[in-house]
């Protein structure tokens, strides 16, 4: 089980004082925060990708991931997301191969369409065209990062011969993809179809929603003959806020919760907690409902969970780190481990995608 | 047919209590029963109130998922086979909750399903609010409105001097349109048929 933080590097008011961060100042802060996941011992750490204010999530996340990957260790980089819709596939695998290389392979990324519709236009897309984009685009992607000279023509950008982009990928593994999405089948089947990962956002919605997807999503991998559908990659996000005693959570939390983008404003915390994974409470209450989500969705490979958003100062951020390091990863690593049965894999890592790949090749050449 | 035995699901967006538009909402559906015994049917109806929804509808609106009270009523709302939806009219229109609530409807959720509009008012000048507001809302919906709508004025609930049989005949007529229709090959489209993966596509790329 590889536990991380997610971060769509929204620039929020605090709502407690007013104050809003500068682009630098929270551009840094994601920085430190990454840092400091390493430092605490979780596994991931991913960025999102944002076009517009108020988000400071970078438009070419490569950049931001080989920053962060020269300053850590062990960190595995990723996104959350990579827009597959209005990014050229060529130049995402360009900038994603080199990142793997600067990173030693700690790079793996999610594929997602956004959810920023002015976005494709912007960059000369329509939106209408937003899944046959995703399908298109990530079929090239795939293409490019596993052949050379490749020739191809498709509806969306100029065509291509004898094209080898460059460089290739890390010992010729390509980096890991998942597909993240939260309301699309589709997504779902493409995941599948490519013995991908996917990964379900499951904040902010009930878990029925996410319950449909990955199962279907589960489903189609065994269809397509990449393994049972118990063997399926699945990734999960989860949002929490934690102090020692419950209830000091919640009356800390409640301002940022009442204030906070996408859900502010409208359902009272306890309803939503209710309603969806969102989690304010003590380490142990945030054990235990993370560790209800694998009888939920199956047992999974990778949970990330969001930390930073809705305004909370980079100091706060810091200690919900801290407590999430010491009093809640090493519990659910311990109880996952206990409770996944064998069979079920691990999350994929480089290491681990060249070993099997090598073992492939020994295997073919016997 | 969909079944001998129909779901009928009604939705009142009254927000007084007693309300006038409930009272419309039970006679529409105690109308339509009548009619599908006569056609030899029966018919189970369910009727739900906004007003105890307004809040969920308005989290709703703002999170993007239903709480579980809102969610009971959107789900009936889907699974039925025939809807007959009654509103108050404010500043000419159907109501805010009323239309909050079909915005958070899902789009799909009425392909093909017969409709009975209807609405009261506080003078009977109002009665275009079926033509100029429902029935577009529902049209867009893709579901089927039946061509009597029921528009009650004050006048329609005592003995104006001409009101009081003109809405019951208009209940029966608008009913009987809803029982008609249940009772035949309905619309001929449902959601469920209509749901299509996008996989072609996927499949005509080489396999990796």
């Amino acid at each position: 089980m590889q536990i991380g933080i997610f971060s769509v590097g929204d620039l929020t008011v605090d709502p407690t004082n007013g104050r809003e961060p500068t682009e630098h100042e929270r551009i840094k802060a994601m920085v430190t925060i990454a840092k400091k996941a390493e430092e605490v011992g979780l596994d991931v750490f991913a960025t999102g990708e944002h076009h517009n204010p108020p988000f400071v999530a970078p438009a070419n996340p490569t950049v931001l991931l080989a920053h962060i990957a020269a300053q850590t260790e062990r960190l595995i980089l990723s996104t959350s997301t990579t827009l597959i819709t209005t990014n050229d596939p060529v130049r995402l695998a360009e900038d994603y191969a080199y990142l793997q290389h600067l990173a030693d392979g700690r790079v793996d990324l999610m594929m997602g369409r956004g959810n920023t519709a002015p976005v494709y236009p912007w960059f000369g897309k329509d939106i209408a065209q937003g899944l046959s984009l995703a399908i298109e685009n990530y079929h090239l992607l795939h293409k490019l990062w596993r052949e050379t000279d490749v020739d191809w023509e498709g509806r969306f950008r100029t065509p291509l011969t004898a094209f080898t982009s460059t460089p290739r990928p890390l010992d010729d593994v390509p980096p890991f993809v998942w597909h993240g999405s939260i309301r699309s089948p589709e997504i779902a089947e493409q995941a599948a179809f490519y013995g991908d990962g996917f990964f379900a956002n499951n904040i902010f919605w009930p878990k029925e929603h996410y319950i449909r997807l990955i199962n279907l999503y589960r489903e189609r991998f065994a269809h397509y003959g990449h393994g049972t559908p118990e063997q399926a990659i699945v990734g999960l996000g989860g949002q929490v806020f934690m102090r020692k005693n419950s209830q000091d959570a919640v009356d800390e939390f409640r301002p940022y919760f009442d204030n906070a983008p996408v859900y502010g404003h409208g359902p009272s915390l306890e309803d939503f907690t209710a309603q969806t994974p969102l989690t304010v409470g003590s380490p142990q209450e945030v054990i235990e409902k993370t560790l209800t989500f694998r009888e939920f969705f199956g047992d999974y490979q990778r949970q990330l969970f969001l930390m930073d958003h809705a305004g909370l100062p980079l100091k706060t951020v810091l200690e919900q780190l801290d407590l999430l390091g010491e009093e809640v990863v090493p519990v659910l690593r311990e109880e996952f481990a206990k409770r996944t049965p064998a069979g079920v894999p691990d999350a994929p890592t480089h290491a681990g995608l060249l070993a099997a790949r090598d073992a492939e090749q020994k295997e073919a050449t016997v | 047919m969909t079944g001998t035995n129909p779901k009928i699901v009604v939705i009142s967006a009254g927000l007084g209590q007693p309300s006038t538009t409930r009272m419309l909402a039970d006679r529409l559906a105690e109308a339509a029963k009548r009619r599908l015994r006569e056609l030899g049917a029966g018919a189970s109806v369910d009727t739900y109130e906004l007003r105890g929804l307004a809040h969920q509808v308005t989290d709703a609106m703002l999170t993007g998922f239903a709480g579980p009270d809102l969610q009971t009523v959107l789900t009936a709302v889907e699974d039925a086979d025939a809807l007959i939806v009654v509103t108050p009219t404010f500043q000419g229109s159907y109501g805010g909750l009323f239309k909050s609530f079909m915005d958070v409807v899902d789009a799909e959720a009425l392909i093909g399903t017969p409709v009975v509009v209807a609405a009261t008012g506080g003078s009977a000048r109002h009665s275009l609010v079926l033509d100029h507001a429902l029935r577009p809302l529902f049209t867009y919906l893709q579901a089927l409105v039946v061509p009597t709508g029921v528009f009650a004025g004050p006048g329609d609930w005592g003995d104006a001097g001409d009101g009081s049989r003109g809405l019951a005949e208009r209940v029966d007529q608008s009913a009987g349109e809803l029982a008609s229709l249940l009772a035949g090959a309905g619309t001929g489209r449902r959601r469920e048929d209509e749901f299509d993966m996008d996989t072609d596509s996927m499949l005509a790329a080489s396999r990796p």
